[in-house]
């Protein structure tokens, strides 16, 4: 089903459609069949407008099962289509689904909605009765036919999935380039012929800017900022990573591009990923770590590390649901504290988030830029949804983005070298890496004074806190002003940051378009926070601030910024908001005394 | 090239180990043989980086000028790994104690030996947490009476050697805090072989392990106790060199020259270029007073480095590649335009 789902999504991308897609599977890879848990589905929302979310509700939904009814069908609008395979729905299906009856639709409240009950299997199965591939084989190819029939409701030439099967199967297994054309052909006729499907619908392409576009998902994107960041900066890439989901992706794409100067380490664990990466940082390379929740918590000792010893280094955390192995599929924005604190000492580092599929790329690169023009660990904020969903995206060009410059050592013109002498506008250290005569120096855990020698004297210790501190503050003139959307002052901010920017914009728009009033703030930036958030947040009377966890982020704004009236809107559910989900929580923060 | 002296490679920090410390004749030993390192290798000093974990041992980058990295406990393989995989160019040496490299750095020590990346790793045995003041390591002997054991350990030590050689690692040697020349002996090896080169040096604690390695270290028996492998030599020891080691069935034993028939030409011949571990796990597993304590290199093959490796790959496929830049990945694959 994800395969046929973002075989859907990539041909409406290419169609010139909005599009936002999510998968939403369950952490076995063969979770049981045909049980609720075990259900995975592929959510694909696309418009004749730019689509900002995956979407709170669907318009037709495809369950190739009862459990994947049972499990989607509280998603259902009332005018929804609903496509079942009929030949799932036999008795022992329906029972392991835990349907009583065997009526699910009417069991389940939805046998209003317009139903086609398709024998897929069977129909299948006759499609490619001649096509000398065996049963098991023909059985995986009733996903195709689904296609096949989701492309004519949706008025989609076939064209794509040919050129798709062609790509696929035409060098390794041509046998199977004609069976799979030719079912996907007859689930768009039997589509046709069937009476059952009342309308067919065609959503135009979107009005988007012009140019050359490309799906991607977040960890692609993730992976892709960062080659450009170092294809910028003029240094190799290394990555030391372990496997964990949903970041393992960012290492997976990663080691594929060897002939971009990429250098990609699968660690024995996520300390020796990161420490791996910081030993690449102090030999002169653009490193980086990725990671998920567990992982983040275990890489926490070598991140303080690498704020002691001043060194660059980007650690992407894609937050999943915890605590702990929590819900490793299921997306969260749970790891914020820990991102800011989650260190012994006093501990700063940069950190900030993406706020899309496509911004990945762009929140990457600014890590990379950050990290090695201020000399510090940077900690960027993905999550699953992001990770794993994707959307269209305009091809950049690199010339349009800014020059990165590593601020490496020069050696002193006499006497040694000092590792922790500080630069007077950023307060960052300077880059000495091996192999370059005169700059011999040490590093480590330990404290040091700007000689770089061992120091536990207390007014050092004040001192070099202090500067870290102030580093890292100094990023803020780095970075881009906070920016309101709506009028800058008024009764309601909306303030949310990382994946739920799309939700938040289309909640917003849904309250304006009901004449309502409210504004939208956004962070990309969360320490430093940008230099203008006291001002902005101090045009409004009330600021509600929306995230997937229990209110991290209000936290720190109340303590950062303190003084301003903070409202919440929170969800803790390994799930993404749903649009109407905010705008409750807008119209109440509207209403509120 | 610059030619270098010991001198070159002492920092300006001063030394603070305790006076008796076994640290330092491995600091020393490491200092003079630099400059026939760099010689050989035909490489200056800045390429040379020093990395270490936590503990005692591992403030020994300090007191080096050379680029250094005295990182976090347990994790100066893994760091050490990063900077040689980054830049092969470098000449990696790695200070770590016993509690460093095989407690909670035992994983990245294990998986450093099987990707054979090259790094010289120096362990240091003294069998005891020393800046911790005294509690008991991976290589405290059963029974050890600490301030964590106060009734004695019921853990068994690990064997360093056997350790190594367990995770089939392409070089061991072992040295005597106190044998300066050996010392410096074994790093030279090392420092030749390309791979992970670990080097274990029975250092005494003077503070909170005093004479854990005595029975071997004095002077007044370590011949007789000890048994200085070189490839090609015969396994002789002994103050009198009279005794031997020959293989008896399946185990090693030890026996006098000249008593019962045993001739010189009897006595095992050391080869540890061989790739079959057999005899040199039995030599590395030897410990007083069953049979002499084997120094020296133990086990030195020739494997594919990692770091190599690594670096080829990235080669062959680079050379391979249809493009080079981002511009070009981002207009790789699918794309469609808007118009």
């Amino acid at each position: 089903m994800q395969l046929t789902g973002s075989l859907f999504a990539n041909m409406s991308a290419v169609f010139g459609n909005g599009l936002s897609t999510f998968p939403d599977y369950p952490a076995e890879i063969r979770a049981p069949k045909g049980t609720v848990s075990g259900v995975s589905g592929f959510q694909v929302h696309i418009g004749n407008h730019p689509v900002n979310t995956p979407g709170d509700f669907c318009d037709m939904l495809v369950a190739m099962n009862p459990a994947a009814l049972k499990a989607n069908a509280k998603w259902l609008k009332r005018t929804a289509l609903v496509l079942v395979n009929e030949d799932a729905f036999d008795d022992a299906g329906l029972a392991k689904a835990g349907f009583t009856g065997d009526d699910p639709f009417e069991e389940l409240g939805i046998a209003d909605r317009t139903l086609i009950v398709a024998p897929i299997t069977t129909l299948t199965r006759k499609s490619l009765a001649d096509s000398g591939l065996d049963n098991s084989s023909i059985d995986k190819c009733k996903n195709m036919f689904t296609l096949g029939m989701a492309c004519y409701i949706y008025s989609r030439q076939l064209d794509y999935v040919y050129q798709y099967i062609e790509g696929k199967f035409g060098k390794k297994h041509p046998e199977m380039v004609a069976p799979n054309k030719k079912v996907v052909a007859d689930g768009y006729n039997y589509a046709a012929a069937i009476q059952a499907v009342p309308n067919t619908y065609t959503v135009a392409p979107a009005d988007l800017p012009k140019g050359t576009y490309r799906n991607i998902t977040g960890n692609q994107a993730v992976a892709w900022g960062l080659m450009a960041a170092a294809e910028k900066a003029g240094l190799p890439l290394f990555c030391g990573s372990y496997p964990i989901t949903p970041a393992t992706a960012i290492l997976e794409e990663l080691a594929i591009y060897k002939h971009l100067n990429v250098k990609t380490m699968q660690t024995e664990d996520e300390i020796a990923g990161i420490c791996t990466a910081i030993g690449a940082a102090f030999a002169g390379q653009l490193a980086v770590t990725t990671t998920s929740g567990p992982g983040l918590s275990l890489k926490s000792e070598a991140m303080g590390l690498a704020v002691m010893t001043e060194l660059p280094l980007v650690v992407v955390d894609v937050q999943r649901a915890g605590p702990c192995t929590g819900m490793p599929t299921k997306t969260e924005q749970t790891d914020l504290c820990e991102a800011l604190y989650g260190r012994n000492g006093e501990s700063p580092m940069v950190v900030l988030c993406a706020h899309s599929p496509a911004h990945c790329f762009d929140a990457a690169f600014q890590a990379a830029k950050i990290a090695l023009e201020h000399m510090t660990p940077v900690l960027l904020l993905s999550e699953g949804f992001l990770g794993n969903g994707s959307e269209p995206w305009r091809i950049p060009s690199m010339a349009g983005y800014p020059a990165i410059q590593p601020r490496f050592a020069a050696v002193p013109a006499e006497g040694r070298f000092l590792p922790f002498e500080r630069d007077g506008k950023t307060l960052s250290r300077a880059w000495a890496t091996p192999g370059r005569a005169g700059l011999e120096h040490r590093v480590g855990g330990l404290e040091k004074n700007h000689r770089g020698v061992l120091s536990t004297d207390p007014d050092n210790h004040a001192l070099m806190v202090a500067e870290r501190a102030e580093k890292v503050a100094r990023v803020a003139a780095d970075i881009p002003a906070l920016r309101v959307d709506g009028p800058a002052a008024g009764n309601l901010l909306v303030v949310g940051w990382g994946g739920t920017y799309g939700h938040l914009l289309s909640a917003v728009d849904e309250v304006r378009k009901a004449g309502g009033t409210v504004s939208l703030a956004h962070f990309d930036f969360i320490n430093p926070l940008p230099a203008n958030t006291e001002e902005v947040l101090s045009g409004f009377d009330r600021i509600l601030v929306c995230e997937l966890n229990s209110g991290q982020f209000a936290g720190y704004l109340r303590s950062r910024c303190p003084g301003h009236r903070y409202l919440q809107c929170n969800k803790v559910q390994g799930q993404t908001f749903l649009v109407e989900e905010v705008v409750a929580g807008i119209r109440k923060a509207l209403e509120e005394e | 090239m610059a030619k270098y002296t010991f001198k070159d490679f002492k920092s300006d920090q001063e030394v603070r180990w305790c006076p008796g410390c076994g640290d330092y004749s491995v600091l020393a030993a490491l200092q003079q043989v630099l400059p026939t390192v760099c010689e050989e290798k035909g490489i200056d000093k800045e390429k040379v980086v020093v990395v270490s974990g936590i503990g005692c041992s591992s403030r020994l980058p300090y007191y080096m000028d050379t680029f250094g990295f005295h990182s976090i406990h347990g994790r100066a393989t893994a760091i050490a790994t990063g900077v040689k995989v980054a830049n092969p160019e470098l000449c990696v040496w790695q200070a770590s104690g016993d509690g460093d490299a095989l407690a909670i750095g035992g994983n990245h020590f294990i998986h450093a030996i099987r990707r054979n990346v090259d790094l010289n790793i120096m362990l240091f045995n003294n069998r005891i947490y020393g800046m911790t003041k005294g509690q008991y390591s991976p290589t405290s002997k059963l029974g050890a009476v600490t301030k964590t054991s106060p009734y004695g350990t019921v853990e068994a030590p690990f064997n360093p050697g056997s350790l190594v050689l367990g995770a089939k690692g392409s070089f061991f040697a072992r040295s005597l805090d106190v044998d300066l020349p050996l010392n410096k002996e074994i790093m030279l090896a090392a420092s030749r072989h390309k791979g992970t080169s670990v080097m274990e040096f029975l250092t005494n604690c003077v503070i909170f392990n005093n004479g854990t390695h005595a029975e071997i270290t004095d002077k007044a028996y370590r011949a007789d106790r000890t048994v200085v492998l070189r490839a090609g030599e015969r396994m002789i020891f002994g103050k009198d060199r009279d005794k031997g080691l020959v293989l008896d069935g399946w185990k090693l034993k030890v026996v006098r020259i000249g008593e019962g028939g045993v001739t010189e030409d009897d006595i095992l011949v050391h080869d540890p270029h061989a790739d079959n571990l057999g005899l040199q796990m039995m030599l590395a597993d030897m410990k007083y007073p069953d049979y002499p304590v084997a120094l020296g290199v133990i086990r030195d093959v020739a494997e594919p480095t990692y770091d190599e490796a690594v670096a080829a790959q990235c080669a062959s496929v680079s050379a391979k590649a249809r493009f080079h830049s981002v511009d070009e990945l981002l207009a790789s694959g699918a794309t469609w335009q808007v118009k």
